[in-house]
């Protein structure tokens, strides 16, 4: 009987998605297994072209090493930080200072990133990070933290518990979505540093930050598109069976 | 002795308080320095950057109230400077379709998916949540592909239509529909409301927080585009600001810092205003479904 309402409400959105994502990733898909100009069917050989080139394993292998580094140090410093603000009243202030940089554009920041991460290493890359995403993940933990029950604690308290165990057992126990959230949200908003390292560096930077957004940036401008279309599928392919896993783990 | 640890408490957490703060006030110094660059002059500002810019090396020497202040920068960049209305002009017009049609093509779906039961919802919102968590670089390709087969390259709709229909906002729009109690919808269909008037009555009014949360975060996100017109637009004439700014020769640092200011002001104007939403947004786009 809603059936009809669902469909006029979410219509033009699926329409949409369909038309400017969907089909054209059918297209993409297609255009991995052929030449460029030609069109020929190539079979996997663009595929093996990917897995031979030497950038784009420099690319992958740094890209991993980043999230790797920075979502993790991430997520730590925003629940440190996150569980001793809980226990303060009135963080107002406080949030905002940490969730500014959020709000400021990265052409605004890139002069000081020059300034000070004239390197334009590895680490000022995960500093830079850090530093832009620190803000949400501190709100997203403190409002999981917020939502533990009182009564949990207070009876952990109660037959004895120290903090570190009321922590251990009872507190992160009770944090899982929030991590699987944060986690989420850190690993999509770790693509977005590809700004800030094209801005600082261009297009070719040094190799320690030549990560996988740069090589399909790249591809993409020299119309190497048997390449480029070979690795969406790659990475695409990836990311999904990445966020399926994460998204059943959660669920048990 | 209990006045005593009521002491201690407090002195504690105010000291805690205040080392958050001068952290807080460090994460924020960015923004001190473009302020401070803004009006400091050319000469005083070629002397501070040289070692870093030159010889690549050593530190930045930075006053944080500069000696001769002035305003010749804003000068050049508002007065004499029309190209850049043009590009402020972009990004404003950029940033308002986008959100625009974000809000009438993705609150709709966020209420379809809170309010309606069908079979095949969830594998639906599954597909959703992965398209939003896709980077920009694996979607890049299959935009290319529509926007060159619909001609839209080189315009502003080539970085407008695919962003109107990115499912991120659905998520966040659908947290805040979520938290309006299913009774109230039943109550008033009993009462004969149509479904139209339900979603414009009941759902707009509230579920706007979720909404304007979506607003926000998109607002943010938008206003800093950089991948999609470096990919989708070649004519610099129709770059936004996010994009051209960093263009700006360091020997030119003055300007490119008065540029920064303008450019930050409708994003910390944003930031202000609705802080409680974008709070809001972050914990409904990490809503559990």
């Amino acid at each position: 009987m809603y059936k009809k309402w669902f469909f006029i409400f979410i219509g033009p959105s699926v329409v949409g998605v369909g038309v400017f994502v969907l089909l054209p990733f059918a297209d993409v898909v297609k255009r991995s297994f052929m030449t460029v100009m030609s069109q020929e069917f190539v079979g996997l050989d663009n595929y093996r072209r990917v897995f031979s080139n030497q950038a784009f394993a420099l690319a992958v292998k740094n890209t991993v090493r980043f999230t790797a580094t920075a979502i993790p140090l991430l997520v730590l410093a925003g629940l440190v930080i996150a569980l001793v603000l809980a226990k303060i009243n009135d963080t107002r202030v406080i949030k905002s200072l940490y969730l500014f940089p959020m709000a400021m554009p990265t052409a605004t920041v890139v002069i000081v990133w020059r300034m000070f991460f004239y390197r334009q290493d590895f680490d000022s890359l995960v500093a830079g990070y850090l530093w832009k995403n620190l803000g949400y993940t501190l709100v997203l933990w403190l409002a999981g933290i917020a939502a533990i029950p009182n009564e949990l604690v207070e009876a952990a308290r109660v037959d004895g518990a120290r903090w570190f165990r009321c922590l251990l057992y009872v507190k992160l126990p009770c944090l899982k979505g929030s991590l699987y959230t944060i986690v989420v949200l850190s690993f999509l908003n770790s693509f977005k540093i590809y700004r800030e390292a094209y801005l600082v560096a261009g297009s070719y930077p040094k190799e320690e930050i030549y990560l996988l957004q740069h090589i399909f940036n790249n591809w993409y401008v020299n119309l190497e598109l048997d390449k480029l279309s070979a690795a969406t599928v790659l990475v695409g392919a990836f990311l999904l069976v990445f966020i399926l896993v994460l998204n059943r783990l959660w669920k048990v | 002795m209990r006045l005593v640890r009521r002491i201690v408490n407090r002195t504690v957490e105010m000291t805690v308080k205040l080392i958050f703060i001068v952290m807080g006030v460090v994460i924020c110094m960015p923004v001190f320095l473009v302020v401070t660059g803004s009006v400091m002059g050319s000469t005083d500002l070629q002397e501070c950057l040289a070692p870093v810019f030159l010889e690549g090396q050593g530190f930045v020497t930075w006053k944080l109230i500069p000696q001769y202040p002035t305003l010749e920068h804003y000068k050049r960049l508002l007065i004499e400077t029309p190209q850049f209305f043009i590009l402020f002009w972009n990004s404003i017009k950029i940033t308002l379709f986008i959100l625009a049609g974000q809000l009438a093509v993705g609150v709709p779906a966020a209420w379809a998916f809170a309010v309606y039961d069908v079979r095949g919802k969830n594998m639906l919102f599954l597909v959703y949540v992965v398209l939003m968590l896709l980077p920009f670089q694996v979607t890049m390709l299959s935009s290319y592909i529509v926007l060159n087969k619909l001609s839209l390259l080189n315009t502003h709709w080539a970085v407008i239509l695919p962003a109107v229909f990115n499912t991120f906002p659905v998520f966040v729009a659908y947290g805040g529909f979520r938290a309006i109690p299913k009774p109230l919808i039943e109550a008033a269909r009993i009462d004969g409301a149509g479904e139209f008037y339900i979603f414009t009555r009941i759902g707009l009014v509230l579920g706007k927080g979720g909404i304007l949360s979506a607003v926000v975060l998109g607002f943010l996100e938008y206003w800093n585009m950089i991948e999609q017109p470096l990919a989708f637009l070649k004519d610099k004439a129709l770059w936004p600001l996010s994009l051209y700014l960093p263009e700006i020769e360091w020997t030119q640092a003055g300007f490119s810092f008065a540029a920064s200011i303008v450019m930050l002001i409708p994003a910390v104007f944003v930031f202000v205003m609705g802080q409680d939403y974008l709070e809001q947004g972050i914990i409904y786009s990490g809503l559990k479904q």
